[in-house]
């Protein structure tokens, strides 16, 4: 799943910036409108539902896009270990950026809610209204939240690992624009 | 390839000082705006935990209007309310309703006689699957002026501080205006005469964008009677669900629903405050309750009747009220559907 490329096509690397900025967002909102009752939260909770939707749509995207393109190689001189957790991660990302809004979307399903996206806007319901499902799905939800905003530190910690101890060209492969060390 | 420039065994502390602090600070943003560095901050949780009787909460139970009895029945729109709001549940036409008759009380076994509030949660579902839902109460003005204040009654009420409560009323002097309602209104019989009042207020928005500040009210068909109180601790426990069963099964029973409409400068934000009596009021369609249904397995159990759960065509308004319930609401249904294997077992006689 690799490619010669030395980094990302500028769409995946669009995508990874606007979506690193929807998901950090997401988590924020999140956790600041389950922990207020001030008119806030009902602000938060209408941009929490389309935005995790739309967070959805473009992680397919992302996903299909990253068939087609594939990844930059990691450096050839890093360890087994790390490349397998950097691995792992991607995996950890794509299956959270798909399941997280599903489960979102299926939890309010299984609590008879009508998912409003906006105005008259609304999206079907996807499961049957049911107490334990709902209570898997909204633990879940709150747990894989937690779990989400980890693997982002982790992630964050180890670019800049790279970016300011190794400077072995990782970071540039997804940096948004050209950079100094810009890879050959 | 690039080759790493500094290899990882030559030590520099500098960047693992900034690694140390991104990820430092990020994570201290993310439990500030969870609240966990905050302990002074108003939580549904806290709302929620402030509504449980001294035992803790009944599991499984609704945290608050805990006690109550699921119907079926419809809306029939008469169209009036077009002119209003662009809202599909006003064009003339009939919708299914889903709804429950409920005590204002945390405990479901609390015996009818005992419990001033009587309400009621409705949901109205029209064919393009939007839903209106709204929980009404029989008082005309809620007792405190905001959702802080309403922390505080619970606070107060559940207080060992003998002076609590008169601490309570200084603080919220609008307190007392709900009290001569419960000391002096009459008292009925029967869910069926109640009328119920959204007591929040709203936004209407028509068809040009047009916003109308509102609030509705089921008014019964059936003409209220009066019973003093002492004799209605003379009937059984349950007697308003008995009643309402009994009256159903022999005819439908009906509201008219009436939508006010505000003047400008009254009070939208506070739901402690009733608008003079000379408004404008709309008969928008009429409210029929065709089948009663325990609420074990029944259509209202697992529906949180939500009034932030809203038509476009209606908005909520400046009142802070919507935003704490909807809060509130999720935080009590969350815990009451997990809890759901404890159900049964606390109703036991009550809703055979
Ligand atoms: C908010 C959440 C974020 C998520 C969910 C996320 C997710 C991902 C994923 C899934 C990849 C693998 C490449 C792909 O398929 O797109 C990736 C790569 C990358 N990310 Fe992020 N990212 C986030 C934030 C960040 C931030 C804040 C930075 C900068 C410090 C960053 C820098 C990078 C870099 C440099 C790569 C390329 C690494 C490689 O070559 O494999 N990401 N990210
Ligand atoms: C990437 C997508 C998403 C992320 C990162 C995310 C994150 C979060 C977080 C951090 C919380 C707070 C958990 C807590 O502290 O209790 C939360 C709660 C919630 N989310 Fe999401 N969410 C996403 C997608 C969605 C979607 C698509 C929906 C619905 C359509 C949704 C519906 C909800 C609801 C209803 C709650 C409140 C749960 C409760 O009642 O406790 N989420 N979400
Ligand atoms: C900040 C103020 C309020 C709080 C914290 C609060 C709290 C609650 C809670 C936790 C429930 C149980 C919800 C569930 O589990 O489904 C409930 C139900 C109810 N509340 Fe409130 N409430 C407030 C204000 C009001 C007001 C202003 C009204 C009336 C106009 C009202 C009328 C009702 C009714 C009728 C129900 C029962 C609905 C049903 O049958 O499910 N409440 N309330």
């Amino acid at each position: 799943m690799t490619t010669s490329r030395k980094r990302f096509t500028a769409p995946q690397r669009l995508l990874h910036w606007l979506m690193a900025i929807c998901i950090l967002s997401m988590l924020f909102i999140g956790v600041g409108m389950v922990s207020t009752v001030t008119p806030r939260y009902l602000t938060l909770v209408q941009i929490h539902k389309p935005l995790g939707i739309a967070i959805l749509v473009l992680a397919l995207i992302r996903l299909t896009l990253r068939f087609i393109y594939k990844a930059p190689a990691l450096p050839p001189d890093l360890p087994e270990p790390i490349k397998l957790a950097a691995e792992l991660s991607q995996y950890a990302f794509y299956a959270l950026m798909i399941g997280m809004p599903l489960i979102g979307w299926g939890m309010l399903s299984a609590a008879s809610y009508p998912v409003v996206l906006f105005g008259g806007v609304h999206l079907p319901s996807i499961l049957p209204v049911s107490p334990s499902l709902h209570t898997l799905l909204w633990r879940a939800h709150y747990y894989l939240a937690f779990a989400f905003f980890a693997c982002i530190l982790m992630h964050i910690a180890a670019i800049l690992f790279h970016k300011l101890i190794r400077d072995d060209g990782v970071f540039e492969a997804m940096a948004p624009v050209f950079s100094r060390n810009q890879p050959k | 390839m690039v080759q790493s420039s500094a290899s990882p065994k030559s030590f520099r502390l500098g960047p693992v000082v900034i690694i140390a602090v991104v990820v430092g600070v990020a994570a201290i943003a993310f439990a500030y705006t969870a609240g966990w560095l905050s302990p002074h901050r108003l939580t549904p949780k806290k709302v929620v935990a402030a509504l449980a009787p001294p035992g803790g909460p009944a599991l499984g139970h609704r945290r608050n209007h805990a006690k109550g009895i699921c119907f079926t029945g419809t809306f029939e729109a008469n169209g009036d309310g077009s002119a209003l709001s662009k809202a599909p549940v006003f064009v003339r036409g009939q919708y299914p309703v889903v709804g429950r008759f409920n005590l204002g009380t945390a405990d479901p076994n609390a015996a009818d006689a005992m419990v001033r509030v009587r309400g009621i949660g409705i949901r109205i579902t029209t064919p393009d699957g939007q839903e209106w839902r709204s929980a009404m109460i029989d008082a005309p003005i809620f007792p405190v002026s905001t959702p802080q204040g309403f922390y505080e009654l619970l606070t107060a009420s559940a207080s060992k501080d003998p002076d609590a409560m008169k601490k309570f009323i200084a603080a919220h002097p609008e307190f007392i205006t709900f009290l001569g309602w419960a000391k002096s209104a009459p008292w009925t019989g029967s869910y069926a005469e109640e009328r119920y009042n959204s007591l929040d207020s709203f936004l209407f928005v028509d068809g040009s964008g047009a916003k109308h500040p509102i609030r509705w009210s089921l008014v019964p068909a059936a003409q209220p009677v009066s019973v003093p109180p002492d004799e209605l601790t003379k009937r059984g426990p349950d007697f308003l669900e008995q009643e309402i069963t009994q009256r159903v099964a022999a005819s439908p029973q009906r509201w008219s629903v009436i939508v006010t409409v505000a003047n400008p400068g009254d009070p939208t934000a506070d739901p402690n405050k009733a608008w003079p009596a000379d408004r404008r009021t709309v008969e928008v369609g009429t409210l029929t309750v065709q089948q009663i249904e325990p609420e074990r397995d029944g259509p209202c159990l697992n529906i949180n009747f939500d009034p932030t759960v809203l038509p476009s065509g209606i908005t909520t308004s400046d009142d802070p009220f919507p935003a704490a319930r909807s809060a509130a609401y999720s935080r009590s249904y969350n815990s009451r559907t997990a809890e759901a294997s404890y159900y049964p077992g606390t109703t036991t006689g009550a809703k055979q």
